[in-house]
């Protein structure tokens, strides 16, 4: 029984097929990568497995338990956290409230809440913004915002959607270290990614989709010499 | 606890204790009593739009219902109108839970929609279905006291427990929790957090509270019909002009609106007679655009206007 | 068999004029994504504005309407710009601010309205308010029929204007994306004004039309409003033959409840529909046709 499995998922909106029978595992502990051009259903990926579309076809497994029918929350207590593509902070609320919100999957407690949420803002190096209302930071604060907040929900498998795009050089930096923290934790990662630099650098294996069907997978880099990779970046002339 | 946090509460509940002896005369004891009513009925509204972000257009619903349950009891089991102050809430929340399970599955402006529809739907249904309700001709019963103290003293216990009940929920897991689901849904389902379940734990209380209130109003002006208690826009589009101005998400943001809403329209009635209603028109449409998060929500910007400070530089200069 | 046929063209035709009501909103809520829950007040002004060119230059109400519809686009149009624009850029906890000023401003006209001309119930009865013709055994009323006809045509010229003209199709990319319109050089806020200010002019148009055959007080407006809300969810937000087709619907629905259950409960017709659209067919009619 393998940590995470996804079966022949096909995700169909209307007449267009997003996702075409895709499969792949994740082991424990790995950081599994999910790269592809813009529009190649890498998000849609994600959404399929934190069902915000349900299944057009297919399977979805988390520890051995089939989880594609489950709603959102339940996956989310399962052990899966997301962090979202076009950040979603709660706006109104301060940072150490948004990560609050996250750590009361597992307590009831205000007191206890707090202290995991001071904890997880440590770790994420985000302590010092703690009584900032989230509508104030900045876009690469809002991106470790995200982690911090799923974080504190206590994942197993962290889902993270394209956590470097918007950043400049040293932030993406810091983005890789906090990652690498989080594996370190024993947190397995799937990471959608656009920057080169960090997924080839931090994944152990990567998916590569193209039009919503797989193009090819393997080690970091034989995926950067695969063809068809290349084509799909940079055209047939590449190849 | 501080001192200094329960100064104002102890403040504001003696003055609210004795202000109806200051008060003699039945009119000035009136307003007060309708002030806390809208305030109560405020407070409810305010748990599930305000702080839970699901905007309700038909909280009239739970206000009739409430009423009607006291009306009905009296019309016909002959029983005192005061036991539907017991009976009230729990019809209410009965209710809402069918309600709450077909509604929230709609957000925003649908939302708003559907519960227009139901409190709509249920004023009609209490205006025509006659044998049972009597229809336009509405539920007439004695009071019960002479004076109004009795009855100010329990509209002050009501809204005293509504805004006990807002105090527990908001400083809980429920009260972040709410406030999570109103800020992004689908952050907060990601989160882990059963959305649906938890606009539940909003609407029940909240349902409960406007039965509530509407099972005193039965008591207090002795006279109710489906016109006046399921209405659209004197109850259940007037709760939320009310909530707005007084400041949404706020826990005195009800009551401060409810005060603006009662006193402001009886000064606009004895100086304008008729074009009251024009004028209190003319104010919704200036808070709206001048303090949009009402007067709680804006109050740093209104205290910086009164006494003319300029706002704060953000580097601090200057110039 | 002709009770039957005579209820349900007479749905049709009132149906029509709802429908030019309904479009208005539509074009408003397809723009803005507002709720306007002013409309039916604006329908109400365009009323009154008919209802005294009758009353005080003897003008029929289809002349008067060529008077009202350019008065409530210019109302339109500055109701838009100077108030709801200005909500745009406002951060408010609630989103919901747009529509409660709506509220407010629906407020005002309808007591504007009522201190100018009491809530009393006025009517205007022309030549040919009752008069009817007959098809087969079915009494058929003219001034519901040459409104529809009139409903109809606007309803055409406003389809050519939105796809033929420059301004028609900026309003609609801006329906369909505000920013990217925006980046294509679109004037949004210009925009939005026009648009109101043309769905208030529908509003007026469709007011006039159902002059003759309603009774007129101040407190009109709220009918007329729900029927718009009800029609836009039946066919579609920003919907055109949606609009049509949800009027059609309201009208024919609204008919035979009159005629076959009772006048006090025809109004829960309309709104099971609706609640049933809103709960099971989000997107109305406009949506099963993109299947």
């Amino acid at each position: 029984m393998s940590f995470f499995e996804v079966k022949n998922i096909v995700k169909n909106f209307g007449g267009l097929t997003a996702v075409n029978n895709v499969s792949f595992t994740v082991e424990e502990g790995e950081i599994f990568g999910l790269i592809g051009p813009n529009g190649s259903g890498k998000t849609t990926i994600f959404n399929l497995i934190n069902r915000f579309y349900p299944l057009t076809s297919g399977e979805i497994y988390f520890q051995g338990q089939r989880i594609d029918g489950l709603p959102t929350h339940k996956i989310c207590e399962l052990g899966i956290g997301r962090t979202f593509q076009v950040v979603k902070p709660l706006r109104r609320m301060t940072v150490l409230e948004n990560v609050m919100a996250g750590a009361f999957l597992h307590t009831g407690s205000i007191v206890r809440a707090r202290a995991k949420a001071l904890e997880v803002l440590d770790f994420c190096a985000l302590a010092h913004r703690k009584d900032v209302e989230a509508k104030s930071l900045t876009i690469a604060d809002r991106k470790r915002l995200e982690i911090a907040r799923a974080l504190a929900t206590e994942p197993k498998l962290l889902l993270l959607d394209e956590t470097a795009a918007g950043l400049n050089p040293k932030e993406q930096e810091e983005a890789i270290a906090i990652i690498q923290k989080i594996r370190a934790a024993g947190i397995t990662i799937i990471i959608v990614e656009h920057v080169m630099k960090v997924i080839m650098g931090i994944s152990n294996r990567i998916l590569a989709i193209n039009f919503g069907r797989e193009i090819a997978r393997g080690t970091p880099r034989e995926i950067a010499n695969h063809p068809e990779v290349i084509k799909a970046y940079l055209g047939d002339a590449y190849a | 606890m501080t001192a200094k946090s329960w100064l104002t509460p102890t403040i504001i509940a003696v003055v609210a204790l004795v202000l109806p002896f200051l008060l003699r005369d039945p009119y000035p004891q009136h307003i007060l009593i309708m002030i806390l009513i809208w305030a109560t009925l405020g407070t409810a509204w305010n748990l599930l739009g305000g702080y839970a972000g699901q905007v309700s257009f038909g909280h009239a619903a739970f206000f009739g219902l409430g009423a009607y349950s006291a009306g009905l009891l009296f019309l016909h089991l002959k029983i005192s109108t005061w036991w539907g102050m017991l009976l009230g809430p729990f019809v209410a929340t009965a209710v809402a839970v069918p309600i709450g399970l077909i509604c929230f599955r709609l957000r925003g402006p649908y939302f708003a929609l559907a519960t227009l529809a139901l409190g709509e739907i249920f004023r009609l249904v209490f205006t025509n279905w006659v044998k049972f309700t009597h229809g336009a001709q509405g539920i007439l019963i004695l009071s019960t006291f002479p004076t109004k103290l009795p009855y100010y003293y329990i509209a002050l216990a009501i809204w005293g427990l509504a805004m006990f009940t807002l105090n527990r929920l908001i400083n809980s897991k429920l009260g972040y929790y709410f406030v999570s689901i109103r800020e992004d849904q689908d952050a907060a389902e990601s989160l882990g957090i059963p959305t649906t379940r938890y606009k539940m734990y909003a609407l029940l209380p909240s349902a409960f509270l406007a039965g509530l209130t509407g099972a005193f109003y039965m008591n207090y002006i002795a006279f109710i019909d489906p016109h006046v208690v399921f209405s659209l826009g004197d109850i259940s589009v007037m709760v939320i002009l009310v909530v707005m101005m007084g400041g949404v998400a706020n826990p005195w943001g009800a009551p401060v609106g409810a005060a603006i809403y009662i006193a402001l329209n009886e000064i606009f009635r004895a100086w304008l007679g008729s074009a009251n209603v024009l004028a209190f028109g003319i104010l919704v449409c200036l808070v709206i655009l001048f303090l949009p998060n009402g007067v709680m929500g804006e109050l740093g910007q209104i205290r910086r206007t009164a006494f003319r400070q300029k706002p704060a530089a953000a580097g601090g200069g200057q110039k | 068999m002709s009770l039957f046929g005579q209820t349900v063209i007479c749905g049709i035709l009132l149906g029509g004029m709802y429908a030019l009501i309904a479009i208005g909103m539509t074009l408003i809520m397809g723009v803005m994504k507002i709720i306007n829950l002013a409309h039916g007040a604006l329908v109400m002004v365009g009323m009154y504005i008919t209802y005294v060119c009758y009353k005080s230059w003897g003008l029929d109400p289809y002349i008067g309407m060529l008077i009202a519809m350019p008065a409530l686009f210019l109302i339109g149009c500055l109701i838009q710009r100077y108030m709801i624009n200005r909500l745009v850029e406002v951060d408010s906890i609630l989103p919901e601010n747009q529509v409660l000023l709506t509220v407010g401003i629906m407020l005002v006209l309808t007591e504007l309205a009522r201190l100018i001309f009491k809530s009393d119930y006025r009517s205007v009865t022309t030549g040919y308010s009752s008069s009817t013709f007959f098809v087969g055994d079915m009494s058929i009323s003219i001034p519901m029929t040459v409104g529809f006809f009139i409903a109809m045509a606007f309803t055409y010229l406003l389809h050519l204007f939105l796809t033929r003209t420059d301004l028609g199709r900026s309003i609609r990319a801006t329906a369909q994306d505000r920013n990217a319109a925006v980046y294509m050089g679109v004037n949004a806020s210009r925009v939005t004004v026009i648009t109101f200010g043309i769905g208030s002019a529908l509003a007026a148009a469709g007011g006039s039309l159902l002059l003759p055959l309603f009774y007129l007080w101040p407190d009109i407006g709220h009918l007329f409003t729900a029927k718009a809300f009800i029609i836009t969810i039946l066919g579609g937000m920003g919907s055109t033959m949606g609009a049509i087709f949800g009027g059609l619907t309201l009208g024919i629905a609204e008919s035979l409840g009159a005629t076959y259950i009772s006048m006090g409960y025809k109004d829960v017709v309309g709104l099971v529909i609706f609640l049933l659209v809103l709960l099971f067919l989000p997107g109305g009619f406009k949506s099963l046709t993109k299947r």
